[in-house]
């Protein structure tokens, strides 16, 4: 199932990817794959501008979350430097009714689900246990164990094809992230499967950074990824993970495909971590510097950011404006996290039952009680 | 909230307990910005940048370039409103505040074990362990129970954590020569030593009390128990007591005055050389290699007058001719060749499972002394290598070591090892054993030497190998077959190719 029929650039790996806007900032009109599907966007310029400042804005934030790690406010971080544009196009590819299932990474997903950026910090400074209400941005939680939310999303797949959500234009679709490392994990291999056999509404979206913490790509399969899907019964393809366009072309059909009842596929959006695996990770104990600078030259944002100049979509004042207005979000975010409460004792009584219980409320009184024996214990 | 902020050096890595400062990346007088990176830490997991928590003046640097920092430690003061003037004279002192002292309270010593039980005390300062993460060398932070506090009295505010006393380690010799410092088992440091009553002690009639293990490190480290006055229970003899008394001789005696311009043999005329990186690694592998497998080595002097015109015959060669051929790729391929016909001495010895794992592949390690320290890289599957590849390889590997880039993986899952002592005139040594490999090669200087060839005395190319092999996995009869015959290919490389492949 190779991919493009074009010529594809230079930078594409072997077996070709689809890309729609080129490292230099050269549009693609379409692509078409050898499987018969063409893919392209129809953007006005005021969404290219849109999508611009989303990668900056995501990239931004990322930044500053990694500096306040430094700075010992948060426990741990986990950056989405270089990932941007296939975190973002895919993010944007999501209709409203659409149901999110992240890794630990996905911070610009949630970005482009309109959730405040903050809400993950409470999990990364150790002040909460990273719970929200899923169904309220149709984002579940981060997940931290590696490729398990392939399967809590198969399952809900399953579920809203029972329920009679999906199946139509207007259906709902699923869309689960994980990283290459993931798909050595049984728990993805189990949610292809099922996610096949069922012919499930949901889109498999694997950011192929290269790394599996310390493990290089070739540690982790024999064939490309995206080749895998055809062992499991459904398509797979390959698109430039850093081509923020072409993610969200991809995304946005396999979506459509799985919501009109045509079951799953699978995206490898080739990319590259350009930062650790987390701050407590060095990359440079494993990865070579020539290899990074290599992929300096497909950064993201600087590919937007030069097509909207050529096409002159937008002016040096405009990407001030966008730089300027993602510092502040940024300075504001920080206020807010420097600002989180640390938790009551008590609140690790609070999620146990749902309604609570007699055992749970007397341990919760005693421990109380106890605590009120400390000198500025405050209640 | 005072103006001038501290900025303490953070766990930056799930866990961490210390972090080393490798370099700084602005000074005293600097204005910063906010996240502007302002040094360099290396933690046991990753070297990294930290950013500035504050924009503002740098007013202080607490610990210079190469220190081993305690996480929370301050690290650096920031003047976070330079533009308000001058600072008041006090403000300036990073001296954490007297109520924020008051308002820990260190945990009570747990005075009830009894001394030397285990978890308690042990005399001396030590805490005694059986099993588990060792003593705990910090004090647990309590908040006060309500109507328990007493007022702060000059007893009971605590001292600055010990923390504060070991972060500090500096590479230079204490300033007071005379007074050595003393480092604890626990690695809190205590004062100056006051030897003179301990070394005074008298010659005591009787058997001498003290525990096994303050006996045997009495005897390790040479001091005589007899002469040693007990500060333990019942007058025994207690760890301190033995390290005090061995330290004494040096921080007691007064220089003799019969010698006029007597040398002086103190820390002005001793360098300390932290130990750390390459150096650190080395000597807990050599000291984890030398202590767990038996080591046995054999000798073996050879003449290598054939092996070394082959040398000569290939860099002629076409095939060669771009690379820089060596009486190390002479070795390295007779030691290859030998490993074929003994199998059994690329081996390791695993205890956990109790196995012995012989492996089909021999990652063939370089030891090279590099300006890092010594390292092993090895090229993997040299058993695979035809004789050009294996040259390439292992000049890559000696290029790349000496250039001080050689990736962590090359330096793992060596299975066998050569050190090319003679590089240096050496004529042989008893090499150790890298960990998790069973036999290890000592190439020495190959010299011209009078040797008796076919029954005449002639001027030969000699050499000595020696083999080390762990005795557990090699017998002497495998050992000294293996050593034969990597002794036979370089007598007649050509011969014993033919005869063997």
């Amino acid at each position: 199932m190779a991919n493009g029929e074009r010529e594809v650039g230079a930078d594409a790996p072997a077996g070709g990817f689809v890309q729609l806007l080129t490292p230099d900032g050269e549009r693609v009109d379409s692509v078409t794959t050898t499987d018969g599907m063409t893919y392209s966007v129809d953007f006005t310029d005021e969404e290219y501008r849109e999508l611009y400042r989303d990668l900056v804005t995501v990239r931004r934030l990322d930044a500053e979350a990694t500096a306040l790690q430094r700075q010992g406010e948060l426990g741990i971080w986990a950056s989405l430097l270089g990932q941007e544009a296939a975190q973002v196009g895919s993010g944007r590819a999501l209709r409203k009714q659409d149901m999110a299932f992240p890794t630990y990474r996905e911070h610009g997903v949630l970005y482009t689900r309109g959730i405040d950026p903050i809400m993950p910090f409470g999990l990364f400074r150790g002040v909460d246990q990273g719970g929200w209400d899923p169904h309220e941005f149709k984002f579940n939680t981060y997940t931290i164990v590696i490729g398990s939310q392939t399967l809590h999303a198969t399952g809900y797949a399953m579920g809203i094809t029972m329920d009679g959500k999906t199946g139509t234009p207007d259906g709902e679709a699923v869309i689960a992230y994980f990283g290459d490392g993931a798909t050595s994990q049984g728990d993805v291999n189990e949610a292809f499967v099922w996610s096949g056999v069922f012919n499930s509404p949901i889109v498999f979206f694997c950011q192929n950074n290269q790394y599996a913490i310390s493990e290089p790509l070739e540690r982790q399969t024999r064939i490309p990824l995206y080749r895998r899907a055809a062992g499991y019964g459904f398509p797979g393809i390959r698109i430039d993970g850093n081509d923020v366009l072409a993610s969200y072309a991809v995304t946005r059909a396999a979506l459509d495909q799985a919501r009109n009842g045509q079951g799953p596929s699978l995206i490898e959006a080739y990319t590259y971590r350009m930062g650790a695996h987390t701050s407590s990770d060095d990359p440079t104990r494993y990865r070579i510097a020539s290899e990074v600078e290599s992929w300096k030259a497909k950064d993201p944002i600087a590919r937007v950011r030069a097509f909207l100049t050529k096409q002159q979509v937008a002016d040096e004042t405009f990407f001030a404006e966008v730089d300027d207005t993602a510092k502040k979000l940024a300075l504001d975010l920080r206020e807010r996290v420097l600002a989180m409460p640390d938790p009551e004792p008590v609140t690790m009584f609070d999620n146990v039952y749902p309604h609570g219980s007699p055992e749970i409320d007397a341990q919760r009184a005693s421990f109380e009680r106890y605590h009120a024996t400390f000198e500025g214990s405050g209640h | 909230m005072s103006r001038i902020k501290e900025f303490p050096l953070p766990d930056l890595g799930e866990g961490l307990t210390e972090g080393e400062i490798l370099a700084w990346l602005v000074k005293v007088g600097d204005t910063i910005e906010l996240n502007q990176p302002i040094v360099e830490v290396e933690t046991a997991k990753a070297a990294v940048e930290i950013p500035a928590k504050w924009a503002g003046v740098v007013t202080k640097i607490f610990f210079e370039a190469g220190t081993t920092v305690e996480v929370g430690s301050p690290i650096v003061a920031i003047d976070t409103d330079p533009s308000a003037g001058p600072l008041p004279a006090d403000d300036g002192l990073p001296v954490p505040s007297a109520e924020s002292l008051a308002a820990v309270e260190i945990a009570p010593a747990e005075g009830a074990v009894e001394p030397g039980l285990i978890g308690g005390p042990a005399p001396g300062g030590r805490t005694a362990v059986l099993v588990g993460y060792g003593p705990k060398n910090t004090t647990a932070k309590r908040r006060p129970r309500i109507g328990t506090t007493p007022a702060p009295s000059p007893a009971n505010v605590p001292s600055p954590p010990p923390a504060a006393a070991t972060a500090h380690r500096p590479a230079a010799a204490p300033a007071s020569p005379s007074a050595p410092e003393v480092r604890s088992p626990n690695g809190r440091t205590s004062g100056p030593v006051k030897a003179s009553p301990v070394k005074a002690g008298p010659v005591k009639a009787g058997p001498v009390l003290a525990k096994p293990p303050v006996r045997k490190l009495a005897r390790d480290i040479g001091v005589d128990l007899a002469v040693v006055a007990g500060t333990g229970p019942m007058g025994s003899v207690t760890r301190d007591d033995v390290h005090q008394a061995a330290a004494a001789p040096e921080a007691a005696a007064p220089t003799p005055a019969l010698a006029p311009a007597a040398a002086v043999f103190d820390a002005s005329r001793e360098q300390r050389i932290p130990v750390k990186g390459v150096r650190k690694l080395t000597a807990e592998n050599m000291v984890a290699s030398a202590f767990t497998a038996p080591h046995v080595t054999e000798f073996l002097t050879v003449d290598v007058t054939r092996s070394m015109k082959a040398v000569e015959k290939l860099k002629g060669r076409r095939e060669f001719a771009d690379l820089r051929v060596s009486p190390l790729l002479m070795v390295a391929k007779a030691v290859l060749l030998a490993v074929e016909r003994h199998p059994m001495v690329n081996s390791t010895w695993s205890a956990g499972t109790n196995e012995i794992v012989v492996k089909e592949y021999v990652n063939l390690g370089i030891a090279a002394a590099t300006e890092r320290g010594l390292i092993v890289p090895n090229v993997k599957d040299a058993g695979r290598l035809s004789l050009r590849e294996l040259s390439e390889a292992l000049n890559t590997l000696v290029q790349v070591a000496k250039s001080g880039k050689t990736p962590p993986s090359d330096m793992s899952g060596g299975t066998l090892s050569i050190t090319n002592v003679g590089v240096f005139g050496i004529d042989t040594g008893t090499p150790i054993l890298p960990p998790g490999e069973s036999a290890i090669l000592a190439f020495g200087a190959v010299k011209p030497m009078p040797w008796v060839h076919n029954g005449k005395i002639k001027i030969r190319q000699v050499t000595t190998l020696a083999l080390s092999f762990d005795h557990r996995i090699i017998d002497g009869e495998l050992g000294s077959k293996f050593l034969r015959d990597i002794g036979e290919f370089l007598t007649d490389p050509e011969g014993a190719l033919l005869a063997w492949t």
